[in-house]
């Protein structure tokens, strides 16, 4: 058996379509097997309520007498972008403003328009014949405005990566706060709830389908960016008039030691037109697998400590190399469920009707990383390998001349084949000669836990190493830990003085 | 009941170069549980967690020794119109203050907070403060 969109209209407009949410399939097709289910439920209501970082708005601020062609526009002293004729702008959820305290920026623009709160608009312009002015601040509401549309480039990722950390120190992403050794978890997205969970072939998800989104009846414009779906990350480019959204749905938020981001409800609601349809909005958590990843690893390509689903995320707690680690979720499980029951509320009543999409979204692209013309400087290219050693058992003297000698003020501490076990600065020396003999040998003052470097390692990860640390130099290490080489605050030098890189 | 106690150090018999926790558990034969202790050259904080059947009596006793004690109550408060209930407070805090209900409402059991700290700046809407 098979449903047309036509049949599925009319009932919603007769008042008499079954709407379900995502939430409540599984156990429907469970009673009443893929057929019955298809019989029995007309529409499936998704919803998810999270950080959206890739949000913003296109503004038409109407005409002041006389005329000004902005060129620089603020909105609560928050940069939009003003490239786009003369009284339009789009500003950027992330945008933060330069002056405030604390962080502040476009999603807190955005959350004061739809309270109904007035925002500061502040712009320039060099003046032209037609557009004489050369500035303007005014206050504006959002029904001041002739249009306020907010266009998100990227929204309702299918699934996200869960974070932990690796590293002896918290971490501050926008994956929030990341406590050292794996000490937490944290992880994104409504699981069963999600959209594009429930189409993962995008056979009823695509341009032209109507939406939820913040509150407003929005739509989905077409594949959003850096949309993955070959690799089970797709992404949706959605809009929606910002002049009907609500608080409730668009909230502001600040990522510690990260920035600015958007939290904003988007739901989309799934025609149940054959059976394919059927099996994929009855996806549990327990299907949805996503990786932990380790955040600790400053690189593109971060290494995987546990696969999972969302149901164990859910739970509470994982498993990570034999360990139990408390988990948090990022996005509002309580306010996905929201979206989906207003929804369907709205499709019950006949406030909104289905479409199918007048174009498709690729459900096998997946996106590149960055083509990178310009060489990363990596550590092997500015380290210094003339590397002066000394082993634990030498007396503090012997140090003392190999700093003089060597005109350095890092000596690695070697064992007898040559692996770094640790390392001894002038400060250590020096400390040793004011404590009256206490101190002899080098393992008796030398650091044991060494912050090191590899060959291969980019430079710039080496840098945030010195400067996280507080200390001037790092030895570098291979593979088996033997020393190589060493980098000191006066190689990264090297890089400033633009002869070897531009 | 959590009490925060907090003394000098500066004066050479001021209370805290004294062993007052270990005196008051002494005499008294409460037994007291040290959640927190934040103490340097000059003053220090203490929040203990004691039964509230003898908290009158070892707040008394403090207080004689010159430590000044406070009552913490809702150490952490929740702002519920800022709260989402997304849970990003929940695996930071070492204390599972922080809990769903079957609606997957935030719950917050405040007693058990010990002040760490952490989930103020965790939180992404800026919906949790701590007791001053």
């Amino acid at each position: 058996m098979e449903k047309s969109l036509d049949l599925i209209n009319a009932r919603i407009r007769e008042g008499s379509a079954r709407v379900v949410t995502a939430e409540e399939m599984p156990a429907i097709v469970d009673e009443l097997g893929e057929e019955g289910a298809l019989e029995e439920v007309d529409v499936v209501t998704t919803g998810t309520f999270g950080a959206m970082c890739s949000s913003g708005a296109f503004f038409n601020f109407g005409h002041a007498d006389p005329p000004i062609r902005m060129e620089r526009v603020w909105l609560n002293d928050v940069e939009a972008y003003a490239g786009i004729a003369a009284v339009d702008a789009y500003l950027g959820a992330t945008q933060q403003s330069e002056t405030h305290d604390r962080p502040y920026g476009g999603a807190h623009v955005l959350e004061e328009f739809v309270s109904g709160s007035t925002v500061e608009l502040r712009a320039t312009s060099h003046g032209t014949d037609c557009y004489p002015r050369r500035s303007i601040t005014t206050e504006l509401l959002l029904e001041d405005m002739n249009q306020a549309i907010m266009v998100n480039p990227r929204n309702a990722y299918q699934r996200y990566n869960a974070a932990t950390n690796a590293t002896d120190r918290t971490l501050h992403t926008y994956m929030g706060t990341l406590l050292p050794h794996c000490g937490n978890v944290s992880y994104s997205g409504a699981g069963t709830l999600s959209p594009l969970v429930n189409d993962p072939g995008f056979r009823v998800i695509g341009s032209g389908v109507p939406i939820f989104l913040g509150g407003a009846r929005g739509m989905i414009i077409g594949e959003g960016t850096q949309h993955s779906a070959g690799t089970g990350f797709g992404t949706l480019m959605v809009t929606g008039d910002l002049k009907e959204m609500r608080q409730e749905f668009l909230r502001a938020a600040v990522m510690s030691g990260y920035g600015v981001t958007l939290y904003i409800g988007v739901g989309v609601p799934i025609p149940v037109l054959d059976t394919e349809v059927v099996r994929s909005t009855a996806v549990r958590d327990e299907d949805i697998l996503t990786d932990i990843i380790d955040y600790g690893t400053p690189r593109r390509d971060r290494p995987s400590l546990a696969r999972v689903s969302y149901a164990d995320l859910k739970s509470g707690s994982v498993e990570i190399g034999g360990e139990t680690v408390r988990t948090s979720p990022l996005s509002s499980y309580r306010r996905a469920r929201a979206v989906a029951r207003e929804l369907k509320t709205w499709i019950e009543t006949g406030k909104m009707e289905l479409a199918l999409p007048t174009r498709r979204i690729d459900p096998k692209k997946r996106s590149k990383p960055m083509r990178q013309t310009a060489v990363t400087p990596r550590v092997r290219e500015i380290m210094d390998r003339r590397v002066i050693s000394i082993t634990e058992d030498e007396d503090i003297r012997v140090a003392a001349k190999k700093l003089l000698k060597g005109e350095t003020n890092h000596l690695p501490v070697v064992d007898a084949s040559g692996l770094l076990v640790g390392i001894v600065t002038t400060y250590d020396v020096s400390k040793a000669v004011v404590s009256d003999g206490r101190f002899r040998q080098v393992k008796d003052i030398m650091t044991r836990n060494v912050i090191r470097t590899m060959p291969d390692e980019p430079v710039d990860i080496a840098a945030q190493k010195l400067e996280q640390n507080n200390i001037s130099a790092l030895p570098v290490v291979d593979a088996s830990n033997r020393v190589v080489g060493i980098l000191s605050a006066i190689d990264l030098g090297k890089l400033l003085s633009g002869r070897r890189w531009r | 009941m959590k009490l925060l106690l907090s003394f000098s150090r500066k004066g050479q018999h001021d209370p805290g170069r004294e062993p007052v926790i270990a005196r008051v558990v002494k005499e008294t034969g409460v037994l007291i549980n040290v959640e927190k202790a934040n103490i340097d050259s000059m003053a220090g904080e203490v929040l203990v967690d004691v039964p509230d059947g003898d908290a009158d009596l070892i707040r008394r006793r403090f207080e004689e020794m010159g430590v000044s004690v406070r009552v913490v109550v809702d150490a952490i408060v929740r702002d519920e119109e800022e709260c989402v209930d997304c849970g990003a407070c929940m695996s930071v805090c070492p204390q599972e203050v922080f809990s769903f209900d079957p609606e997957w409402r935030l719950c917050v059991n405040a007693e058990r907070c010990v002040l760490c700290g952490r989930c103020v700046p965790a939180c992404p809407h800026g919906a949790l403060s701590q007791q001053e």
